[in-house]
């Protein structure tokens, strides 16, 4: 569906259903660079099950309209201002890599928006490797090359895609090259390299919180997702062996067994 | 992440590697080295609303094997992982991965330009049996550039050939024509079986879809048909209104947009969740474990494949029987300089060659060379002719001979990987027996 958020168009999937005001709204934000199509294999599962599911395209990236966002608190606004676009009061939020430091950021500013956060990937801080941040800004589609080589596991750089046939480094690489690099990739890596304020937002999330973390993730280690998780009240983790910074292709299954029973259980579906 | 000294290389693996591990993970299949051959049809659901979900396309997984088997999902991820694409779906033939390619782009009513050169079955394929399905086609010669311009109608939704032309190996401007589709808005596809991944990966010239049949070099030992469609993932469906299939809500899955709900892999998830539904061309989990051992020593074959054939190049070139031979690798042949171009790690092993004595001479050279198989086959580990005028080409008329470049003097070479002295005292008995048609033909 696309709608419009401070006068720019937007697009959101809605995994495969209308989009109905009566249902709980999911909202998933993608890791840098990416789309809402990362999100695949989790919104139609939420979509038909009760759930409005929107996979959003952060602006600039995807199917959306303006420029991307410079630094992770204007996008936590953003995804704010998404749930009044689209006409509810309040949503749960599911990020992946940059999208944790904006839904951490975002819950901590919306405290009454949030009422639940799924963390895939997360950390309190992205502190970016200089070459690649100068390579994504310069352009470079080394930069995305470098980026799917880090976010798979061992076991994901020989594929393994849940849905057959799929083949998803280069999947991902078609994504994060789908539009220009340095205006994507590049201004996010910035954003995220920016952003200090992780830690103490997470001190002041109160809504049920999951952290999913992944054994072989080089981007956003296990230690770094458990220390963010630790600042959150109540927090629960859980971890994934064998599996990188893309748990959500990796083990998609697995990501979604885990992510279906804390949502429906902290904010349940409507009934039909 | 921070390293200010060493300069950053992105550690993925290679082709070799990939050749042989990709698309397979040992964890998950009870730690079994060797990939697993599935031999079911069908998968247990763990409960109604996993079915429901694997259905519905919100989980990914095998409901039959018609749709998706996990040996055959290996043998897909593999290919498209050395082809550098996003998505593949093998099929029971390259044939019917033509099929399915086309009728997963086109509807009655659309329009393909197609290269003249094909092999004899896609040449049928496309001029006689799709305008039974309302899907027309116009012909232009591989090296006409221009002419594939021209010929693109308000209909037309993709442009269709073989990257090395079957069997006169005129090779397409790859590069150009894709240009040209993409300025007209369709995608350009690529029948890649002569090459294989290891001599030319369409996708870094422009292709949008790669077709091999695998039953060739990829398998590689004469014993399995399979075929296989590979997306590059870079073509976008949405830019214009001429894929309402692959844009719009298809009632066949609640409504769903493959182009919007899957963008790089749209078409393959289409290809699969209404083509291997509704036609049915599956691979059996057998012949896809065949495959895969054949593409584990693609790249060991190839090199042995192009050697040989640049061996046996010299050796017809400078043959008193032979009129004239054709392969890229020779400096007069007139795509030599783009085959060097897209053909960097050889020029391949099919070798067109006039033989002395037209037709007559022909058939009794192929009647008596005894290492060299006479078959309707390319792409074995064993030397392979044919005379295509009288076996592949034979259901064309004069008119059509001519137009896809035939001659009747032509002999099809696909050079093996026996010792090349043996291949060539072989054709030595051949051409003696040529010189000498009716002395042979009586004994």
């Amino acid at each position: 569906m696309k709608f419009k958020v401070n006068n720019s168009e937007v697009y959101a999937s809605t995994g495969g259903r209308p989009f109905d005001k009566k249902k709980p709204l999911i909202i998933f934000v993608h890791g840098s660079g990416l789309t809402h199509m990362t999100w695949v294999l989790q919104t139609r599962y939420f979509a038909f099950h009760g759930y409005n599911a929107l996979a959003i395209d952060l602006p600039g990236h995807g199917l959306s309209g303006g420029e991307s966002l410079k630094s992770i608190e204007e996008m936590a606004d953003w995804v704010a201002a998404v749930i009044d676009a689209v006409g509810h009061k309040e949503a749960s939020l599911v990020g992946h890599s940059q999208g944790c430091l904006v839904t951490v950021e975002c819950t901590s500013r919306y405290p009454d928006k949030i009422k639940t956060l799924s963390l895939m990937g997360g950390a309190g801080a992205i502190p970016m490797n200089p070459q690649l941040l100068s390579l994504a800004e310069n352009n470079d589609p080394k930069a995305v090359d470098l980026m799917m080589d880090w976010a798979h596991g061992p076991a994901g750089h020989f594929g393994g895609h849940p849905v057959p046939g799929l083949y998803h480094i280069n999947t991902g690489t078609m994504l994060a090259k789908s539009r220009t690099i340095q205006n994507t990739l590049g201004v996010d890596f910035r954003a995220c390299d920016n952003y200090k304020n992780g830690f103490e937002a997470a001190k002041k999330i109160k809504c049920p919180t999951l952290s999913i973390l992944a054994t072989d993730d080089k981007m956003c280690p296990v230690k770094e997702g458990k220390k963010l998780a630790s600042l959150i009240e109540g927090s629960q983790i859980d971890i994934i062996d064998n599996c990188g910074h893309m748990m959500l292709l990796e083990e998609a299954d697995r990501v979604l067994t885990v992510l279906k029973k804390f949502i429906t259980t902290n904010y349940p579906p409507l009934s039909s | 992440m921070s390293d200010k000294k060493k300069e950053l290389k992105p550690n993925t693996y290679k082709f070799d590697t990939l050749s042989l591990h990709a698309g397979y993970q040992p964890h998950k299949n009870a730690g079994s080295r060797q990939v697993p051959i599935y031999q079911t049809t069908s998968y247990l659901f763990d409960d109604v609303d996993h079915a429901a979900a694997l259905f519905n396309l919100e989980r990914g997984g095998h409901i039959y094997s018609r749709i998706s088997n996990p040996t055959v999902g290996v043998l897909e991820e593999r290919v498209a992982s050395l082809e550098g694409g996003t998505a593949a779906l093998a099929t029971s033939s390259g044939m019917s991965a033509i099929f399915l390619a086309v009728m997963t782009l086109c509807e009655a009513g659309d329009h393909l330009v197609v290269s003249s050169q094909l092999y004899g079955g896609t040449v049928n394929l496309f001029r006689l049996t799709l305008p039974k399905f309302g899907i027309k086609c116009t012909f232009v010669k591989p090296r006409d550039t221009e002419g594939f311009k021209k010929a693109i109608q308000k209909n037309t939704k993709g442009i269709f050939g073989e990257l090395v032309g079957n069997p006169g190996n005129e090779i397409m401007n790859m590069p150009e024509i894709a240009k040209i589709a993409h300025d007209a808005g369709i995608p350009l596809m690529v029948d890649a079986t002569y090459q294989t991944p290891y001599l030319c990966k369409p996708f870094e010239h422009g292709a949008d879809i790669v077709i091999h049949s695998l039953t060739k070099w990829m398998a590689g030992h004469g014993s399995s048909m399979a075929g296989i469609l590979v997306e590059g993932g870079k073509f976008d469906w949405m830019q214009n209104d001429k894929f309402p299939t692959m844009t719009k809500p298809y009632e066949g899955y609640h409504g769903l947009s493959f182009a919007e709900e899957f963008g790089p892999t749209a078409f393959t998830m289409k290809a699969r969740a209404e083509g291997m539904r509704d036609f049915g061309p599956c691979l059996s989990p057998q012949n896809a474990w065949n495959v895969l051992q054949g593409i584990e020593t693609l790249s060991v074959r190839m090199k042995k494949h192009c050697s040989n054939a640049e061996e046996m190049v010299k050796y017809l070139m400078n043959h008193e029987s032979v009129a004239w031979v054709s392969h890229p690798s020779v400096p007069d042949h007139p795509d030599h300089e783009l085959a060097k171009k897209l053909l960097p790690n050889g020029r391949g092993s099919m070798i067109a060659f006039g033989i002395k004595g037209g037709k007559e001479a022909g058939v009794a050279f192929i009647n008596n060379v005894k290492l060299a198989s006479h078959l309707a086959n390319v792409g074995d580990t064993r030397t392979l002719v044919i005379h295509p005028a009288s076996g592949t080409h034979s259901q064309m008329d004069e008119a059509t001979l001519k137009f896809a470049g035939l001659s009747h003097d032509m002999i099809r070479l696909s050079v093996g990987i026996e010792d090349i002295e043996d291949i060539k005292n072989d054709f030595e008995v051949g051409f003696r027996a040529a010189r000498k048609p009716r002395l042979v033909s009586n004994q």
